[in-house]
């Protein structure tokens, strides 16, 4: 349990801090301190256990079957980590509470802290490799958060968003990484990747792995060439320098590289990458911090070259070499931590970090001066502070390789020269801030910060003292189990020691510092140089220029997709669908016409479909005159209803009729709003190219038709005429398939046709357009809209209409008809007092308002069905019984016609409040003078 | 024969009933009645889902006639998965609305329930035509939605989503006209009975058929090159609306699902799945890294989303399908939190609207700032929320297919991007303001909408929490899919089909 508090405390706190932040600053730092403290004392029992050579495994179950569980690992690596991110962790916060000004909002950073805090534990403390990743990602996250902190500042805002891209594309390399490795060896737990390492390298994917793995540890700790994150990273306020970049978040990187290690290390590919990289990074680093003029540009070049160092001595591959990257990381974080906070310190007090105008501090905090002499010293690898001795350790194994490779002597003198430029850069942070003149135009006066500020860098230069001095009583054990965990095995032997006679290691430390002294005293001619090449080796432009050319592209990509254009959408829809048909048309050979027996050929339907095809192809012609095309459209529509008589459908004949009909009408109302004309916009080759897709698309649906309609049908219709009248009660097998055996689809129907009224109605609504004065040809309407004979005569149909309405109503459920027809119906003989009438006199004798009549038929027509519900049957289950009624005869009356019903009231509804608010759009808009009489 | 099973329909069409007949009534009334609707859908879809846990397949036969001549629903684990999704992107989506939205325009609770209606039906039906009208309940549905509260850009955005979806439902009707010429049946468990059973001589047909209904969903679903409606009108419409959309497309890769499953058992669809759905991703990745608008933005995510899924989809596996049925709810709350958030924040910045450029300092900033840091995190799939666990178990899924390198690297080239396009809009909206107040009648955020975006927020941090227990369940799911044969005899019955 203790595991998993200890990460989760840290999260559950910032909610803490950021409530109690409202209090003040002080409190908001004790509560940090104290969620830190606690989550401390949740890792004390176990540092007894571990120091003794257990691993500690806490398991929560998550998702068992994907292999990621919540699973927490302590051993002497992790809590070495631990004990830094926790430690320094609590020095920074003591620091921030006195660096931050009294407007900056402390509780923020306090929060982000804290968030990062509780995911690089959960990075150290993972035993799954999912879960690393998780934290690794939030680790990022959290970073974004804190490096935005002042996020008025541009250089914020960009180093905070370059940070997250960087390290996220390593997160997510390293996710496939991650994913690639659980493959091979079949588990993300350590233990068993761990155990795994010769089959994980003579795996095939093993070279994928190790370079999506790599490139996830080289983005998190900064190497080349994707250093260039860190330095722009600087805009962070200084705490979160001294935290992130030094001791934790950058370590995450060759955290991993030290984790993975057993796994991992050992083949060619890995020495060459990684070690060549770190090299790489070294010596780059080492080169660019002497030339920084920004104080934390400096440290951050040194941090670089630094984390290029242990990733070298990872790369060599040798236990030694790991054991000296282990303790070079110790080393590094608490010198690196405290020179941070010094140059903190002194940009606080001074006001800018530029090394040019900060001089001469010696005399202003000697303190503060001293203890940043001792952590520079430590940097630069003077004897007798811990630097010295890791450093030395790194000389040793660099001078291991020269027999080994070919060009091995080259790492020795790499590592020569990158020391030379680090024992440069640390005297040049020395002197040039605490010596060298007087100081030159200071925003504010400097003098000696509050000790409490003070208190976290004593701490961390006491402990570069003391483990540069007494070695083997104070870092020893615990690198020890640090290295022991890194290397899954027994220690290579090793003595860390201040002498160990005049080695060759020693000789180069020597020459590193003598050479670094000559160096920075010959650093004018150097400098200028640099200033002539300022910009022009920063890796920070192809970023700037790669990230400006994907933000670029995808514009410019957008802006060609999103054209709006609905013709584009047709067109590609149309080819799509005419690919997806022509491939499964042609996946088998297949003859086109099968063996189903063809009608006999009579002229008359040739003849129909002749016309059929003629009005078509007139419309396609006759699009620009809308008229003219809907009138066309109209014949076709009555072609079609022919053809449905011919082939015995009189129910489809007659709804095709009355179909067109109001459609028709409806479309002509629309019209009168719109252009008579449509202009031409496309252009020729468009035209042709669209043309040759449309008869493509057309020829194939009627090959596709042709192809089934000739092979013979073998279909359920059979069981339609046979059920229809013993079980729907209808002689009418079409009617009883719409309001019986597919009741629910008719349901769903006159839903989307009351839909479709009222989104109409909603469309409309309030809509006013201003009607046309005159027609096309500019000729004025005629005066007289509502011809008397016409609205007499029209007044006279009414109820004949209505009574044929009523009629095909009732009759429908044995003989052609039903519901939709008669609403139908209904619909034109009411659309007809409309037309002749006028909108107002029609509105004055007719309920204007048609939305209860749409809901009473949705309503019945659903009530319909929930009756049968309440007798045990399913919904919509029908029933009739058969009566004999003196005059009228026989016949059925079944529930399925109060269904219809329903039909016919939706219909009605719906068709009409179309109507009527499409009138309105034009009534309202003419002056009241011209009202209809 | 258990009326649990159209339980789901019959609520929202009654709803939506008695709200268009009770349009004169109080507004609160109205917007308690359509919660209240809402809330049952979901305690059915929870009722339904236990119903159906234990691998039943509940049938219900409408109008007591037997399949596959009447029309039947069913109810397996993956009908009640999509129906507990809907009801809980309704139950969010409709309380947004009531925060004001649905004054804007008229019948929006009718529509809303409406759409519902259709949602579910889709989701329940076992017939390829009832299919299609439940497809057209949706598109008027969603059609009078999206022109809801009017506008230019709106209501042209609704008229290019209105055409092409008619375009589509011709398609449909030929597609299922082909079927029933060739197969003689619409049942969807009898059309894989006579699919399995085809003869040679009518097999392209039948392929072609099932290929023109994949164009038709493919288009629903805004697979690419099929997708170019969709961020027009995700991003032109009212924030309620576009909420509920997140789950629109999500009905196209259900039919597609389905299909391939059920009809052509795992053949056929697949091939053309996997390529068009990693364009897709990769689409809509790139199209949000290029939006200078963030609802267009959000709309492009909701494409990648959608290549996400269906990627998953198309891996084929029970893996595959499990991994994106994770997603799916994952990715519609995530997008319809967004959808939300974006029309807070654009509330806040006067003519700049949604616009990426630097602002006034918003009336709750920081709330604003953190909700909409968690939901980019959500929507690109970042750790720790639902994103980064359907991620993975997606990646996880492809990596034992041929195809594993173009999906791990489509999938995590295409979260570089979002993750880029994110922090620069977040660092553009928040971070980069200028230093003008907001104009002085710019209402604060309400507390009740940004909770909402919370809520769904905390559904995607539930679904990590009990990630274990739901992968559990789409697996299960997944395996139901895989073997069709459960799904063919509890709709036939034994006899597996045979005609009488």
């Amino acid at each position: 349990m203790n595991l998993l508090l200890c990460v989760i405390t840290p999260f559950l706190g910032a909610a803490l801090v950021a409530a109690v932040a409202r209090l003040g600053t002080w409190q908001a730092a004790a509560a940090a301190a104290g969620v830190t403290l606690a989550a401390g004392a949740w890792l004390a029992p176990l540092v007894g256990g571990t120091f003794q050579g257990t691993t500690l495994i806490e398991r929560y179950t998550w998702m068992p079957r994907e292999g990621l569980d919540l699973t927490f690992r302590l051993d002497g690596f992790g809590l070495l980590f631990a004990l830094m991110i926790l430690g320094i962790g609590l020095l920074v916060i003591l620091y921030a509470r006195w660096y931050f000004s009294p407007q900056d909002r402390l509780g923020r950073f306090y929060t982000g802290m804290m968030l990062f805090m509780g995911s690089m534990l959960g990075v150290v403390l993972s035993e799954n490799l999912i879960q690393l990743l998780i934290f690794w990602e939030l680790t990022s996250l959290s970073s974004f958060l804190l490096i935005s902190y002042w996020q008025q500042r541009t250089e914020a805002r960009q180093g905070a968003r370059m940070a997250l891209t960087v390290t996220g594309m390593g997160g997510l390399a390293l996710l496939g990484g991650i994913l690639l490795l659980g493959q091979i060896t079949g588990s993300y737990d350590l233990s068993v990747v761990l155990a795994a390492g010769d089959q994980v390298r003579a795996h095939p994917l093993y070279l994928p792995t190790l370079l999506l793995i790599l490139l996830g540890a080289f983005t998190k700790s900064a190497q080349f060439p994707f250093h260039f994150w860190l330095p722009n990273a600087m805009a962070a306020p200084t705490p979160v320098s001294a935290y992130l970049h030094s001791a934790t978040m950058v370590k995450a990187g060759v955290f991993l590289l030290a984790r993975l290690f057993p796994t991992l290390s050992g083949t060619p590919e890995w020495t060459w990458i990684v070690s060549l990289t770190g090299l790489t990074t070294l010596l780059i680093g080492a080169v660019f911090a002497l030339f920084k003029h920004d104080l934390k540009g400096l440290l951050a070049y040194s941090t670089i070259s630094h984390l290029g160092l242990i990733t070298l001595l990872f790369g060599l591959g040798t236990p030694l070499a790991a054991l000296a990257g282990v303790f070079h990381i110790i080393n590094h974080a608490t010198f690196k931590a405290s020179l941070f906070m010094a140059a903190g310190i002194i940009d606080h007090e001074t006001g800018t970090r530029d090394m040019r105008r900060i001089n001469g501090m010696w005399g202003v905090m000697p303190y503060t001066a001293t203890l940043a002499m001792v952590a520079a010293a430590a940097m630069a690898g003077v004897p007798l502070f811990n630097g010295f001795l890791s450093k030395e350790m790194f000389f040793t194994e660099t001078l291991g390789t020269v027999a080994q490779l070919r060009f091995g002597w080259l790492l020795p003198l790499t590592a020569i020269v990158a020391g030379i430029f680090a024992v440069a850069y640390s005297l040049r942070f020395i002197h040039d801030v605490f010596f060298n003149g007087a100081p030159i135009d200071l925003p504010r006066t400097p003098h000696e910060p509050s000790r409490w500020m003070r208190l976290p860098v004593e701490v961390l230069v006491a402990l570069c003292l003391l483990v540069g001095m007494l070695p083997a009583l104070t870092v020893e054990p615990l690198l020890a189990i640090a290295a022991r965990g890194v290397l899954q095995g027994p220690l290579p032997p090793h003595s860390i020691a201040i002498w160990h006679g005049f080695t060759p290691a020693l000789w180069m430390s020597l020459i590193a510092l003598t050479g670094g002294v000559l160096v920075y005293e010959g650093r004018r001619p150097l400098f200028a140089l640099a200033a002539r090449l300022e910009g022009r080796l920063e890796a920070r432009r192809p970023y700037d220029w790669l990230v400006a050319g994907v933000f670029g592209v995808a514009r410019w990509v957008t802006v060609r997709l999103d054209l709006a254009s609905l013709q584009r959408m047709l067109f590609l829809f149309v080819l799509s669908a005419l690919a997806l048909g022509m491939a499964g048309f042609w996946s088998a050979p297949m003859p086109l016409t099968g063996a189903g027996p063809l009608l006999p050929f009579d002229p008359v339907s040739l003849l129909v479909a002749l016309g059929l095809a003629a009005c078509t192809a007139s419309v396609v012609v006759l699009h620009r005159s809308r008229l003219i095309a809907l009138i066309l459209l109209g014949a076709v529509g009555l072609i079609v209803s022919l053809i449905f008589a011919k082939f015995s459908a009189p129910d489809l004949a007659l709804t095709q009729l009355s179909v067109e009909v109001v459609t028709i009408v409806l479309l002509l109302l629309a019209l009168y709003f719109l252009p008579q004309s449509t202009p031409a916009e496309s252009s020729r080759p468009r035209q042709v190219r669209d043309l040759l897709l449309a008869l493509a698309a057309g020829g194939g649906n009627a090959a596709l038709a042709w192809a089934v309609l000739t092979r013979p049908a073998e279909s359920i219709a059979d069981w339609f005429l046979t059920h229809s009248l013993p079980g729907g009660g209808g002689a009418n097998v079409v009617n009883v398939i719409l309001v019986d055996f597919r009741g629910f689809d008719t349901l769903g129907e006159i839903t989307v046709l009351a839909l479709a009224g009222l989104g109409i109605y909603a469309m409309l609504d309030g809509l006013r357009l201003p009607a046309p004065a005159a027609d096309a040809q500019g000729r004025a309407w005629d005066p007289d809209a509502h011809p008397l004979i016409m609205a007499s005569l029209v007044r006279l149909l009414l109820p004949l209409a209505l009574l044929v309405a009523v009629y095909i109503l009732l009759r429908g459920h044995q003989l052609p008809g039903g519901g939709f027809i008669a609403g139908l119906v209904t619909a034109v003989a009411l659309i007809m007092q409309y037309l002749a009438n006028g909108v107002a006199w029609t509105r004055a004798r007719l309920p204007a308002n048609l939305h209860p009549l749409i809901a009473a038929g949705l309503l019945i027509a659903t009530m319909t069905g929930l009756g049968s519900l309440a007798l045990g049957y399913p919904f919509l289950t029908s029933s009739f019984v058969h009566f004999h009624w003196a005059l009228v005869g026989d016949f059925e009356l079944a529930s399925a016609m109060a269904f219809d019903l329903g039909v016919y009231l939706v219909v009605v509804g719906a068709t009409l409040l179309i109507l009527i608010h499409l009138g309105l759009v034009h009534d309202l808009s003419r002056p009241p003078a011209e009202e209809p009489r | 024969m258990s009326h649990l099973v159209i339980a789901p329909l019959l609520l929202p069409l009654l709803a939506g009933i008695l709200l268009l007949l009770l349009r004169g009534m109080d507004l609160r009334w109205r917007r308690g009645l359509a919660l209240a609707a809402v809330l049952g859908q979901l305690a059915l879809a929870l009722l339904l889902t236990r119903a159906v846990a234990d691998g039943d397949i509940l049938v219900y036969a409408l109008g007591n006639w037997p399949a596959p001549f009447g029309i039947c629903l069913v109810a397996d684990r993956l009908a009640a998965w999509l129906l507990v999704t809907t009801a809980l992107l309704a139950l969010f989506a409709l309380a947004y609305g009531s925060l004001g939205t649905d004054r804007a325009g008229r019948h929006f609770h009718v529509l809303f329930q409406l759409e519902l209606f259709g949602l579910n039906g889709a989701f329940l039906t076992g017939d390829l035509f009832n299919l299609f009208v439940f497809f057209e309940v949706l598109l008027i549905a969603s059609y009078g939605l999206l022109l809801h509260g009017g506008g230019r850009l709106r209501t042209r955005a609704a008229l290019h989503y209105v055409v092409i979806n008619l375009a589509g439902s011709a398609l449909f009707l030929i597609a299922a006209g082909l079927f029933y010429g060739l197969l003689g049946t619409l049942n969807l468990a009898d059309l894989a009975v006579q699919v399995a059973a085809v003869s040679p001589d009518r097999l392209p047909l039948v392929r072609a058929a099932g290929l023109l209904l994949f164009g038709v969903f493919a288009l629903k679903a805004a697979l690419v090159p099929l997708s170019l409606w969709l961020p027009g009108a995700y991003a032109n419409t009212s924030a309620p609306v576009a909420a509920l959309f997140a789950i629109m497309t999500k009905v196209g890769a259900y039919a597609i699902l389905r299909l391939s499953t059920l009809v052509f058992g795992g053949a056929l669809i697949i091939d053309w799945l996997l390529p068009l759905a990693l364009l897709t991703l990769a689409v809509g990745m790139i199209g949000a890294t290029g939006s200078d608008r963030l609802r267009a933005q959000v709309a492009y995510l909701v494409l990648a989303s959608v290549g996400t899924l269906l990627t998953a989809f198309g891996l084929g596996s029970a893996a595959g399908i499990a991994a994106g049925l994770y997603y799916l709810p994952h990715s519609t709350f995530a997008a319809a939190a967004l959808f939300l958030l974006a029309d807070q924040i654009a509330g806040q910045r006067g003519d700049l609207a949604d616009r990426l450029e630097p602002g006034p300092v918003l009336g709750r900033h920081w709330v604003l700032g953190v909700l909409f840091f968690l939901c980019a995190i959500a929507m690109a799939g970042l750790p720790p929320l639902s994103g980064f666990i359907g991620k993975f178990l997606i990646l996880r899924a492809a990596l034992d297919r041929p195809s594993a390198p173009w999906v791990l690297g489509v999938v995590l080239v295409g979260g570089l991007l979002a993750l880029m396009a994110l922090a620069r809009s977040g660092s553009r909206l928040f971070y980069k303001t200028i230093d003008s107040a907001p104009a002085a009648d710019t209402p604060t955020p309400p507390g009740a909408a940004l909770g909402l975006v919370a809520g769904l927020l905390a559904l995607g941090v539930a679904m990590t929490l009990w990630a274990g227990p739901l992968n559990d369940y789409t697996d299960a799911i997944a395996r139901q899919l895989l073997h069709p044969a459960g799904y063919v005899q509890a709709v036939l019955g034994p006899r597996g089909g045979a005609r009488p």
